[in-house]
């Protein structure tokens, strides 16, 4: 249930600025990269934590880093940031907006086909 | 969402209609797909009656929007959960003590207001991470470190407030004893600074933390006196160098002299936090015939475990060090330590971890070694519990049991045994739990956390009921031992509290006084801290 509101308030979300990817970006920086991005973790670990969960999730059929995927679309995205996945806790709108969320929702899928060359219009 | 308790829904929509008004449409959350984001995500109660959970939220973004959200509080008799950033996982998160609360949300509040590398101390409101703030350092190149916990995420205020902890020196890891001064909108509405803070021409208010007559800091943690608002902080000035340097101790009675210098060396304010392991631990995983030896009875003599550290030339307990300083007096304090340790346990090895000077350039600072040592946030904790190759199936979250055990070599191998064996009587199989190599945590200055989490699920309540059991029961043993709490989740903080039992517990009808006096409407996180305003104690 709570799925389908989610994915019928993006369906109307406000059309995305021209500058969402690089706003995308920043926020994936900020929020997502400590556990999602590139680089090693903790003594022992050779991978941030969510890109280790992700390579062991996929086993390498998909990648392992989120800004790697070609198969995200920012429902997806924004299906994860709202409900959390295992240990990761869902954001609330005071972390990340539902503006910033179309944004990082832009910035993820930007290597989907179906979303790469999608036409962008600001609104704000 | 629940209602706030006792209040006609005529009266919250007028209460809403009047919050909307004092912070504005967007920042008041009452869709139940907004509230829900404050639901716990590690709750032991996940989707069960007894969980606790908001009725809205509110996010005010300045001292004077708190005040007015406090009033409008206070005038209907809404109860408000003031959060920080609301990432107290394993301990909380962002749900209330009461069900129907008001969530005060003060994410937005996120200015730091100060940072001072000449004193020494920064000045940040609760919105205010510890990403942010080393940010904010690295960004205008000031010559300060901040002590970060092990997740960088959650809030400066928030951790300190919530008797947080960190990885440095003692005197900086105790994050509500580096506190200095706080700004608190009070139960009915009023604003009060603490320290010199009180003092309106005073500009000392990150220097001095007491000003005068009593310190009252300490009714603003773990407590529902008011709503912080700003607080100063103490920081370490950077120093030139960092060594992280290792004893290896191959005899399990070696914990004992191990942690008699250690205590020395660390009371004299020559070392860092002392980090306890034991290789044993993730070793007994991957060979059974030591697994076999920590489930044997008779595993506590240690002769079983002296003589697999003997043939595999395995230590039965090493001791991280941390020294920070000019080289020349971190090498020297190094060279004393290894002299301490060489006499005090015969046969210790040393080994050479980090070196690391600064400032370091961002390539050095990805790849050192324990980031938190050297006041660096991240996330990496978050391997724990994670899905990994080794855990293809994680939980979704952890209880944690933080019991506190003197800092001496006999009392963490008699707690472990207490609670290896408790567990066993409880019928509960965690091994990663507690066993003969399970070591202390030394975030807590001058103590000892003997420290573990018990898995949480959001689709499985039967998980819940065997942590939720084994988590009480645990608390009930420790204490029986004098092993007490000193963090917890909400939904056991009554049971913690009612540990506290001196003197027909005194501590916690203090409590209620103070509650009564400052908070009589008991609107600011009743239940916060295990005691309740007098309307919602048990015997009213």
């Amino acid at each position: 249930m709570r799925w389908f509101l989610l994915a019928a308030a993006l369906s109307s979300a406000p059309a995305l600025a021209a500058d969402a990817e690089p706003q995308g970006q920043a926020i994936f920086i900020r929020n997502c990269a400590p556990c999602h991005g590139p680089g090693i973790g903790n003594p022992g670990e050779n991978q941030k934590p969510g890109t280790a969960a992700l390579a062991a999730k996929y086993g390498g059929k998909l990648p392992a880093l989120l800004e790697e995927r070609r198969d995200l679309t920012p429902e997806l995205v924004a299906f994860f940031v709202r409900n959390g996945a295992t240990v990761m806790a869902p954001y609330r709108k005071t972390e990340i907006s539902d503006a910033d969320l179309v944004a990082l929702g832009a910035y993820l899928s930007r290597n989907n086909p179906k979303f790469s060359g999608r036409k962008i219009r600001k609104t704000s | 969402m629940p209602l706030p308790p006792h209040l006609s829904p005529q009266l919250w929509q007028e209460a809403l209609t009047r919050l909307r008004a004092a912070v504005g449409p967007d920042a008041l959350f009452t869709a139940d797909e907004d509230v829900t984001l404050y639901r716990d995500a590690y709750s032991p109660v996940w989707g069960e009656p007894e969980e606790r959970q908001a009725s809205a939220a509110v996010a005010p973004n300045s001292t004077d929007q708190v005040q007015a959200v406090v009033r409008i509080a206070h005038h209907f008799g809404i109860p408000l959960f003031p959060i920080a950033t609301g990432r107290n996982l394993g301990y909380g998160g962002s749900a209330p003590n009461l069900s129907g609360s008001v969530i005060v949300d003060l994410k937005r509040m996120n200015r730091i207001i100060e940072v001072d590398d000449k004193r020494h101390f920064a000045i940040v409101e609760p919105g205010v991470s510890y990403f942010d703030l080393y940010r904010h350092i690295q960004e205008r190149g000031l010559d300060v470190w901040i002590d970060v916990p092990d997740p960088g995420w959650g809030s400066v205020m928030g951790n300190a407030l919530d008797h947080g902890v960190g990885h440095t020196w003692s005197s900086y890891r105790d994050h509500f004893g580096s506190h200095c001064g706080l700004e608190v909108v009070l139960p009915n509405g009023e604003v009060m600074r603490t320290g010199m803070g009180a003092m309106s021409s005073a500009k000392t208010s990150g220097d001095f933390r007491y000003g005068f007559g009593p310190y009252v800091d300490g009714l603003f943690a773990q407590a529902g006196f008011g709503i912080v608002t700003r607080m100063g902080i103490h920081l370490m000035p950077r120093p030139e160098c960092f060594l992280h340097r290792r004893v290896l101790a191959y005899r399990r009675q070696d914990i004992v002299p191990l942690v008699e210098v250690a205590n020395k060396l660390e009371d004299a304010g020559l070392v860092g936090m002392p980090l306890y392991e034991s290789p044993m631990f993730g070793a007994q995983f991957a060979d059974k015939a030591l697994r076999d030896i920590a489930t044997a009875s008779d595993v506590w003599n240690g002769n079983a475990i002296d003589r697999y550290a003997a043939e595999k030339t395995m230590p039965a307990w090493q001791l991280g060090l941390s020294f920070y300083g000019p080289a020349e007096v971190v090498e020297a304090s190094w060279r004393h330590a290894q002299a301490q340790f060489a006499k005090a346990i015969p046969g210790a090895k040393f080994e050479t971890i980090e070196t690391l000077r600064f400032p370091l350039s961002p390539q050095a600072e990805e790849e050192a070694l324990h980031k938190v040592l050297i006041g660096v946030p991240n996330l990496n904790i978050f391997a724990i519990g994670a899905r990994s190759a080794t855990n293809p199936e994680p939980a979704d979250g952890h209880l944690l049991f933080s019991p506190m055990v003197a800092r001496s070599g006999e009392e963490v191998m008699k707690a472990q045994r207490l609670f290896t064996e408790g567990m066993r009587e409880m019928g509960t199989d965690f091994p990663m739990s507690y066993g003969p190599f399970t070591a202390p945590f030394t975030w807590m200055p001058r103590i000892f956390a003997l420290t573990t989490g018990l898995p949480v699920s959001r689709s499985d309540p039967k998980v819940n009921q065997r942590s939720r059991e084994t988590m009480r029961k645990l608390i009930e043993l420790g204490a029986r031992h004098g092993y007490g709490e000193y963090r917890t989740p909400p939904l056991f903080q009554d049971q913690v509290m009612g540990t506290y039992d001196f003197n027909d517990n005194a501590l916690r009808r203090f409590c209620e006084t103070l509650k009564d006096a400052v908070d009589p409407k008991g609107i600011i996180a009743p239940g916060r801290g295990g005691f309740w305003p007098r309307a919602m104690r048990k015997e009213a």
